[in-house]
């Protein structure tokens, strides 16, 4: 065996031995995500079987000291329709433009920078925004509206984004054999195009609002952070602020409690409190994530299949 | 002569559109609801920057002590000083070690998910990944608060020192009094990237053409040599945009950084000691704060500062990827 064979024989070795390595390393970084998750999904499964409990959701939250959270689940949810409703109908139109309407000139590409920066703009720094807005300088105090405010503003770029997208999904044939059969551009959007991306809407409309459960900066300075109170459902008013339906009242969501009670929380039942709401906030998110898959890929079958 | 009239009669058709088309509302529509982005851009960043500058414009504070490193915003006590350096380092900082931390980790996944991973643990680890970027911020914190930062105080509460024979000792490190530090901050916000960057570095190796693969693989290489010569320098501006991204979204993470790091505006000497940041900060003061009185307005110019900090990183990820586009 001469030298260069050896040689030649100990780097492949070494070579083969990296990549072996290298193969090892990388399995174990997607176990170690696996095992993090399972480990939280397993402390908060355990945490929530010894908490959650019909009292700890629909229980006096004035009266009894573990529990009550259904008026921070009611406004978690009030808050994400109010966002929506704004956020829904100027995403998807926005997204309508960027897909159907938008050249390869300035005003485009000024709109994407746009979309950019505002959602890189921290979630703090848009609450702040909704801060000085609402109750700095229209003096509304903090409000469910203020809130929605500063979330739509939050989740819009996400919202167009994924609007274009699915409507960038739907075949370029489509449009010309609906253009060839004499429509205008504007039916053809409304009755081609808007139909086949439905799937794709709803798919990105449910990821844009799963968003609003679990944030917690942005509503911090605009609808505000106080303890649970007992809500009246059967009192409907829309401008009276001690009605739960009103959007002129103050709105602690879920996660804004969450939070509140880690940072200044007085509660001797604080733990179990906050482990039984994460629980709540995780399935949530989870539902919503599981919700937008499987709707998605319902519509998808149902409307290609008609 | 039939051709021609229908011709002339379709060229009239075009000339002549009804003041319907003319106006062509829906065109219109969309148009303003795509660029209400723009508007939304412009008046926030006019106000934070109104708000940012009335510091040195209404309180007369020197733009130079926002630059110095002591914090004391009370005029009930004498001697007010605006120094945001500590805040300014302190993002700065928790920000670079979570991604030093992040950074590896998920490239590694990105590289797992696209290059070794079989089909079955691919289906496992993509879903997980997608629950992974939907716990919420305030579940991060919380867990952060009731397992890292106790974890972090017992374990490691002497200090660390390393000993060479002969010169004796040449590192010391205090150890975690209370767990609430620059570290446990730091872990928080690498695992909160985790996803973000993961996800968009993923995209960036499924971009790469197959050929470059099997051209590589077919000269004798190993898969790791594959990865390390030519999937990484052609991925290359992919992987900084994640990085990019993951960077911007840890140093905007608010709350469940402010939890965990302890909060205070000194200049730490060690990554076990607490720290503050510019978030933290604001979420902390801003309740207690009034409208118009000079702490506050430190504290808008804090949220400029994060403010410029995030649309600076827009304009780097732009930046990376027109090289991509010129090579």
């Amino acid at each position: 065996m001469t030298p260069s064979t050896r040689l030649l024989r100990r780097t492949s070795r070494r070579t083969v031995l990296a990549d072996r390595a290298a193969t090892v390393v990388l399995w174990a970084t997607g176990c170690f995500v696996l095992l993090i998750l399972g480990g939280i999904v397993v402390h908060f499964a355990l945490a929530a079987a010894k908490v959650v409990s019909p009292s700890f959701i629909f229980g006096d939250p004035s009266s009894t000291a573990l529990g009550g959270v259904l008026p921070l689940l009611w406004n978690s949810v009030y808050m994400l329709v109010l966002a929506m409703l704004i956020a829904v109908p100027v995403g998807i139109l926005g997204g309508i433009y960027m897909s159907e309407y938008a050249g390869d000139n300035r005003i485009t590409g000024t709109i994407r920078f746009a979309q950019e920066a505002v959602s890189s703009v921290p979630s703090i720094v848009v609450g702040l925004f909704g801060l000085i807005l609402f109750v700095d300088y229209f003096h509304f105090g903090f409000t469910a509206l203020g809130g929605a405010f500063a979330l739509t503003l939050f989740n819009l770029p996400l919202m167009t984004r994924l609007a274009e997208q699915a409507l960038r999904a739907v075949p370029q044939d489509e449009r010309s054999a609906s253009l060839a059969l004499g429509a205008t551009k504007w039916q053809t959007i409304l009755h081609v195009v808007l139909p086949l991306a439905i799937p794709g809407l709803v798919t990105g409309v449910i990821l844009t609002a799963g968003r609003v459960f679990g944030e917690a900066a942005v509503l911090l300075f605009t609808a505000g952070m106080s303890t649970p109170v007992h809500y009246d459902f059967l009192h409907f008013s829309l401008t009276d602020q001690s009605s739960p339906w009103s959007p002129f009242r103050p709105a602690t969501t879920l996660s804004v409690y969450i939070y509140s009670l880690q940072s200044e929380g007085l509660s001797a039942f604080k733990d179990q409190i906050v482990d039984g709401s994460a629980a709540i906030l995780i399935s949530m998110v989870f539902v919503f994530n599981l919700g937008a898959r499987l709707l998605g890929r319902l519509l998808t079958r149902r409307l290609t299949a008609a | 002569m039939a051709q021609t009239s229908s011709a002339t009669r379709l060229a009239g058709l075009r000339a002549a559109p009804g003041l319907r088309e003319r106006l062509d509302i829906p065109r219109r529509v969309v148009f303003l609801a795509a660029a209400s982005m723009i508007g939304i851009v412009a008046v926030l960043l006019a106000f934070i920057a109104w708000q940012g500058i009335q510091l040195f414009v209404k309180d007369g504070v020197p733009v130079t002590q926002v630059f110095s490193t002591t914090w004391q915003p009370d005029q009930t006590v004498a001697g007010t000083n605006f120094g945001l350096l500590p805040f300014i380092f302190g993002t700065i900082a928790v920000t670079a070690v979570a991604l030093l931390i992040s950074a590896p980790l998920s490239v590694g996944l990105a590289l797992f998910l696209s290059e070794v991973a079989p089909n079955w643990a691919r289906a496992i680890v993509q879903p997980a990944l997608e629950i992974f970027v939907g716990i919420p911020s305030v579940v991060w914190g919380w867990l952060g608060l009731t397992m890292l930062v106790p974890f972090l105080a017992s374990t490691f509460h002497h200090d660390l020192a390393v000993s060479l024979p002969v010169v004796g000792e040449v590192f010391r490190m205090p150890g975690f009094l209370t767990g609430f530090s620059w570290l446990a901050g730091s872990l928080v916000l690498s695992m909160m990237v985790l996803p973000t960057i993961t996800s968009v570095s993923y995209d960036a190796f499924r971009a790469i053409p197959r050929d470059l693969r099997t051209g590589s693989l077919a000269l004798g290489t190993t898969r790791w040599q594959t990865i390390r010569h030519i999937l990484l320098p052609a991925a290359l501006p992919g992987v900084l945009t994640a990085v990019v991204l993951g960077m911007t979204r840890a140093a905007g993470e608010a709350l469940a950084v402010q939890v965990v790091i302890g909060s205070s505006p000194i200049m730490p000497r060690a990554i076990t000691q607490p720290i503050e940041t510019l978030t933290a900060g604001i979420t902390l003061d801003m309740g207690n704060t009034v409208f118009g009185e000079p702490w506050q307005d430190a504290l808008w110019t804090m949220s400029l500062v994060l403010l410029i900090i995030s649309v600076g990183s827009v304009v780097m990820v732009r930046l990376i990827n027109r090289r991509r586009m010129a090579i």
